[in-house]
């Protein structure tokens, strides 16, 4: 059983890691450091802040607190001292560990144009990564009546949402040839650019900037191709980058990330990291799943609850979360290859759908608009299981085939075992031979039979059967 | 010339009205216009007499031959002697707690007061529980801890009629209450919008203009989504939330880690879903969230109907008109049967067992001292699963029950039933618990006995006798005064005077009359929680029904609850933070697919009547499998097939029945039947840690060809 425990980050996986142990039986002490001054919050929710729509409390987050948690914001740490198995903070304090977590997370980049000093923005271009940064953004939108967001892939298309829904003309230049590349192919990414333009978000596709100006009216991007883009403010969402610098600082294993093992280990045994800092099989993560997943992992080990807990990085979903766009991706949707391929298209209507399927699972689908079977797809990708051997349920959704048998065509079409009264198991048969000893009305066959006593919902079927069966006497007596 | 009387039907908790008439041709059913059921009837009601001279009707006592090990019949004075006897050697042995008692949701709320009285100064035992532990208890302890009280609907069933919006959480009424459907129709008639929260496309689904139909155990991630995403929208009504609760802080930031792209891909209901559901919920006017035993027979049942209730807390629903929050209760006196006595932890009036003021007030109506009361004693299962082990009952009273088919994992249970010295089972019907019986006790039927029910709306009716039970047939009241009496004079030789001897005392405090049961209920739930002590049976006759609390005769009952406060110390509803977890048992390659249970339109509960009657029995024989095209073709199972569902606690068969209307990834059977059939004999006996309800509705299974 760990001792002490000291988490460096109360982001997402860090304050998640507090969580697992908090919830997990045992006598430790963990001490969590976060640098940002805030209360632990969820990233996921700042394109909607940046929207407007929630206040800054409803991004704060369950923070474990107390009962052997020692939860302190505002505190960088800025060296491990792994000899002495020590972090040391900024005010100098050293606080002592048996074992210690880095999550850290990711910074966002900063691209190198020439306008551009990493450490000293101008006032109206700011990153979209922290609390802090949605903050200078809403300071910088206070009032302006145009942005322009750099950078197309996830976090700049919410960005870019979030700015639309308050009322900026907003413009995202992207360099790539369509949106979102990594999770998209070329007609999704065409299908969502319409989207945007429905919201008011202008795309520009293909073209680098190569130059930023910025002065306190406002701010000028400068495209490759010569143009220039003028807007209030300009939000950078160029992508992220681990925050590695203690872990390099401190002598372990870095390559893009924080090298880590199954167990979550870095290079020395004493040391974890988890999250957007941490660097598994090859693979950063970047997403919050999968650092949630390696925080009950984590959890599990330190707290003896599985000691042979292993991290397995499962298939990744990524969903763009933002008003009125419905977009999921998963897998290898993007590219050619052997299998099977289903897509239907209807960029009219925002909706695309490609789904490749082999062995009779998914290895990967686009899911744009109005996808009805979006939860099944995903669920079915997810865990692996088998796909439906009707494969338009994929792109129709569960409706197809479960329509009850209501309303018959015709009552003459009915079999005569068909149960027209649920409640009270009356079949078309019964009715007709209700009809046969003498009930002739509705209410008579109701009587004889109880049909239409209970919900009530047949009364209508209950009717056209005897409707119908006074047509046939009638044409039986004519002839 | 005939005999008739205004009744309610004998089965579930919409105890709809009707009227039994006894002419030359028997005793005939007719539907009564009552305000819940507005004369409507399902086949369950309609055929509800049949039962009253079925020839497998029980008529006389039986006990079991040592010799043989066969069921004899017996007099009442040698079956009572037996039982007498037995509870006193076993607590001579053992100490009063080696005999439990275990009651039903079915029984009057005079018989459950009687019940629960009799085990604590009768029996002296701790031991009580009932089956509606296996029913209503989750949505009872959240209701009691987010509002105070525990009343299925804190408001008239017609509520329903007007909600635009309504989102039934795990229930099926098509099948299990029919007549309450009128007011589906009803709602969506005037143009509401009835959303259904299903793993099925059951018969209620089918009606809803929007049908979730998540993955069984999902419910409570669900929930948080919802309020995830009501939050996000802006329709959190922020000054109800701080005039009348507490607590958002914690919920609000716990349902921050719900993002709705994470509740679809554990629950696989589309984001665009949940968002037209929060929507619904969110700006409708009247908006009505009701949950079911779809949302509460878990191991995190509790915590499910939490989320659903902060989600209508943070929506302002309860005590708005024509919003709120509420259960369906499932059997007959659900309600009041949870209210008067016969749970482990409680005494009449919905009062706790384990508060002094409530012993010495109960205490002081019984005429014994406050300390003579047992204190707790353990929930149904716990109770089941501990009767013949060392140190748990080794005798158990069974009124109105049928564990056997009814309980989960329940080869398990019939195995404890069987390790008892002593089983007595009081039934009018020889169920498979009472089979398995030392002494079965034949008891009158719903047409045989006046007393009262509670139904679903917490609306207190009369049950009218039409006639006499047969000769050698006794009301539970009746059993209960007279063991009473048996036991008290068996405790000191009668050297007193006549009415002053053990025996005359307890006949005394053991009333069989219901009537004066009744009037003793009312005193022993004044000022409780559940305060009836306004009620009288003349009052329900005049007024339709009274709801309680109504603590005084001359003033108001109480049809809607949480109008100005909730009935918390400081008047304001509790928000809990519950987090989704993972059920009991998860799937693994030995039990690749969750097996979830329910019930069919025609049968109840665990059988023991309708599987007797001719009309029930035709419409439902059987129990079946209900499992996926694509999945049965992967199994090489073909409609009608014979498959065999296996988990790690056992097994039970049944024809296959194909149906596009379930997810691939579950399969379904009704719990209904018992023997090879039983699907209970495979459920997980894992109990939520605070009402002990078990997970009926989630563990995992192979399914195979027979």
């Amino acid at each position: 059983m760990t001792a002490r425990v000291v988490i460096v980050g109360n982001g997402m996986a860090g304050a998640r890691l507090a969580g697992e142990l908090h919830a997990r039986e045992g006598d430790r002490k963990v001490t969590v450091l976060g640098a940002e001054p805030h209360r632990a919050y969820n990233r996921i929710l700042l394109s909607t802040l940046l929207a407007g729509r929630i206040d800054e409390p409803d991004v704060e987050l369950t923070e474990a607190a107390g009962h052997g948690v020692d939860l302190r914001s505002g505190v960088p740490v800025t060296a491990i001292d792994r000899s002495a198995r020590e972090v040391r903070t900024d005010d100098g304090e050293r606080i002592g560990y048996d074992h210690l977590v880095l999550a850290t997370g990711a910074r966002a980049v900063v691209p190198p144009l020439p306008g551009l000093d990493p450490a000293n923005l101008p006032e109206r271009v700011v990153p979209f990564r922290t609390l802090d940064d949605c903050r200078r953004i809403l300071a910088a939108a206070d009032g302006a009546r145009s942005a322009l967001v750099l950078g197309g892939g996830l976090l700049g298309l919410e960005a870019a949402r979030g700015l639309a829904i308050r009322g900026l003309a907003t413009t995202v230049v992207h360099p790539r040839e369509h949106l979102m590349e990594r999770q998209l192919d070329p007609a999704a990414g065409a299908v969502l650019a319409g989207t945007l333009a429905g919201f008011g978000v202008t795309v520009q596709l293909g073209v680098s900037a190569t130059g930023v100006a910025a002065d306190a009216s406002g701010v000028r991007l400068d495209l490759a191709d010569g143009r220039s883009i003028r807007a209030d403010l300009l939000v950078l969402s160029c992508g992220v980058r681990p925050d590695t610098a203690l872990a390099q600082t401190a002598g372990l294993t870095v390559r893009r990330g924080v090298v880590v093992d199954d167990r979550l280990r870095t290079s020395d045994r004493s040391i974890s990291a988890i999250g957007d800092c941490a660097e598994h099989d090859g693979m950063l993560t970047g997403l919050v799943a999968p650092a949630w997943a390696q925080a009950q992992v984590l959890a599990d080990v330190l707290s003896g609850t599985d000691p042979l807990a292993r991290y397995r990085p499962r298939p990744v979903v990524t969903r763009l979360k933002a008003a009125g766009i419905d977009l999921a991706s998963m897998g290898d949707a993007a590219s050619a290859g052997p299998g099977e391929e289903l897509t239907f298209a209807d960029p009219t209507r925002g909706t695309y759908a490609r789904l490749r399927i082999r062995d009779e699972r998914l290895i990967g689908a686009i899911l744009l608009g109005d996808n009805p079977a979006v939860g099944t797809v995903i669920q079915l990708f997810d865990r692996g299981h088998p796909v439906p051997t009707d494969r338009r349920a994929l792109l129709l959704g569960r409706a197809l085939g479960t329509v009850g048998a209501t309303a018959a065509a015709s009552p003459a079409l009915m079999p005569d075992a068909a149960t027209v009264c649920q409640c009270n198991t009356v079949s078309k048969g019964a009715l007709v031979r209700s009809w046969r000893s003498g009930a002739r009305t509705v209410d008579a066959v109701v009587a004889a039979t109880r049909a239409g006593t209970g919900c009530g919902g047949c009364r209508d079927a209950v009717s056209g059967i005897v409707d119908w069966l006074s047509q046939a006497e009638s044409v039986e007596v004519t002839r | 010339m005939a005999r008739e009387v205004a009744t309610h039907c004998p089965y579930c908790a919409l105890q709809c009205g009707m009227t039994l008439r006894e002419g030359d041709a028997g005793v005939t059913v007719h539907p009564r216009q009552f305000p819940t059921n507005r004369g409507g009837l399902c086949q369950k009601g309609w055929t509800s007499a049949e039962l009253l001279d079925h020839p497998e009707r029980l008529t006389t006592p039986l006990v079991r031959d040592p010799a043989t090990g066969a069921l004899h019949p017996t007099s009442w004075d040698t079956a009572l002697d037996r039982v007498v006897a037995g509870i006193r050697a076993v607590q001579a042995d053992a100490g009063r707690d080696a005999v439990a008692v275990f009651g039903g949701g079915g029984l009057t709320n005079e018989k459950a007061y009687a019940l629960g009285k009799f085990a604590r100064i009768g029996l002296r035992t701790r031991h009580i529980d009932y089956n509606g532990r296996f029913c209503m208890s989750s949505a009872a302890a959240a209701g009691m801890r987010a509002f105070g009280i525990d009343r299925g609907l804190p408001f008239p069933l017609s509520d329903l009629g007007r909600a635009d919006t309504l989102l039934l959480v795990g229930a099926n009424p098509a099948e299990t209450m029919p007549p309450l459907v009128r007011w589906l129709t009803e709602q969506r008639g005037n143009g509401g919008q009835l959303i259904v929260i299903d793993p099925r496309v059951t018969a209620t689904a089918r009606q809803a203009d929007l049908h979730l139909q998540p993955l069984p155990g999902t419910d409570l991630a669900v929930a948080n989504a919802l309020l995830h995403i009501a939050l996000t929208e802006g329709w959190v009504d922020r000054a109800y939330v701080a005039d009348r609760t507490t607590g958002f802080d914690a919920v609000r930031r716990s349902v921050a880690a719900w993002w709705p792209a994470r509740a679809e891909q554990l629950s696989g209901v589309p984001v665009a879903d949940l968002e037209a559901t929060a929507r619904a919920l969110g700006t409708g006017g009247r908006v009505i969230i009701l949950t079911a035993r779809g949302a509460e027979q878990h191991a995190k049942g509790v915590d499910t109907v939490t989320a659903y209730v902060n989600l209508a807390l943070a929506l302002g629903l309860p005590g708005r008109d024509g919003s709120g929050y509420g259960c369906l209760t499932g059997q007959g006196n659900g309600q009041g049967g949870r209210e008067h006595g016969q749970k482990a932890d409680q005494l009449p009036g919905y009062r706790r067992i384990d508060d002094p003021a409530a012993r010495e007030h109960v205490a002081g109506v019984w005429g014994v001292p406050a300390d003579e009361l047992p204190g707790p004693g353990v929930p149904a299962y716990q109770l089941l699963d501990s009767l013949g082990t060392p140190g748990g009952p080794r005798a158990l009273l069974v009124f109105g029950s049928n564990p056997v088919v009814s309980a989960p994992r329940a080869a398990r249970v019939e195995g404890r039933l069987r390790d008892l010295d002593l089983l007595v089972v009081a039934d009018l019907l020889l169920s498979e618990t009472a089979a398995l019986a030392d002494v079965v006790l034949p008891t009158a039927q719903w047409a045989e006995e006046d007393g009262t029910m509670t139904n679903l709306e917490g609306r207190v009716l009369r049950r009218r006798a039409l006639r006499p039970p047969p000769p050698d047939v006794r009301t539970d009241l009746a059993i209960i005064a007279d063991l009473a009496a048996r036991l008290a004079t068996a405790e000191t030789p009668a050297t007193q005077p006549a009415a002053a001897r053990p025996g005359a005392v307890a006949a005394a405090r053991f009333p069989a009359d219901p009537a004066a049961v009744f009037a003793e209920l009312r005193r022993a739930s004044a000022g409780g929680a559940a305060d009836y002590a306004g009620i009288s049976w003349d009052r329900i006759d005049t007024d339709d029904g009274v709801y309680w609390p109504c603590p005084t005769e001359d003033g108001p009952d109480t049809p809607r609850l949480f109008v100005d406060r909730f009935a918390t110390p400081d008047g304001r509803a509790r928000f809990h933070a519950v987090d989704h977890r993972p059920a009991a048992e998860q799937v693994c390659a030995t039990y690749p697919l969750h097996f979830t249970t329910g019930r069919v339109l025609a049968q109840y509960q665990s059988g023991t009547q309708t599987r007797r009657v001719a009309a029930l029995r035709r419409a439902a024989p059987e129990a079946f499998v209900e499992l996926h095209p694509d999945l049965a073709a992967r199994l090489g199972i073909d409609d009608g097939d014979p498959v065999r569902v296996t988990s790690r606690r056992g097994e039970f068969s049944a024809p296959a029945r194909l149906s596009a209307g379930i997810r691939p990834d579950t399969v379904f059977a009704p719990f209904h039947y018992a023997g090879a059939g039983r699907a209970n004999s495979v459920t997980n006996d894992a109990v939520d840690p605070i009402s002990g309800m078990p997970e009926f509705k989630i563990c995992a299974v192979r399914v195979e060809k027979a």
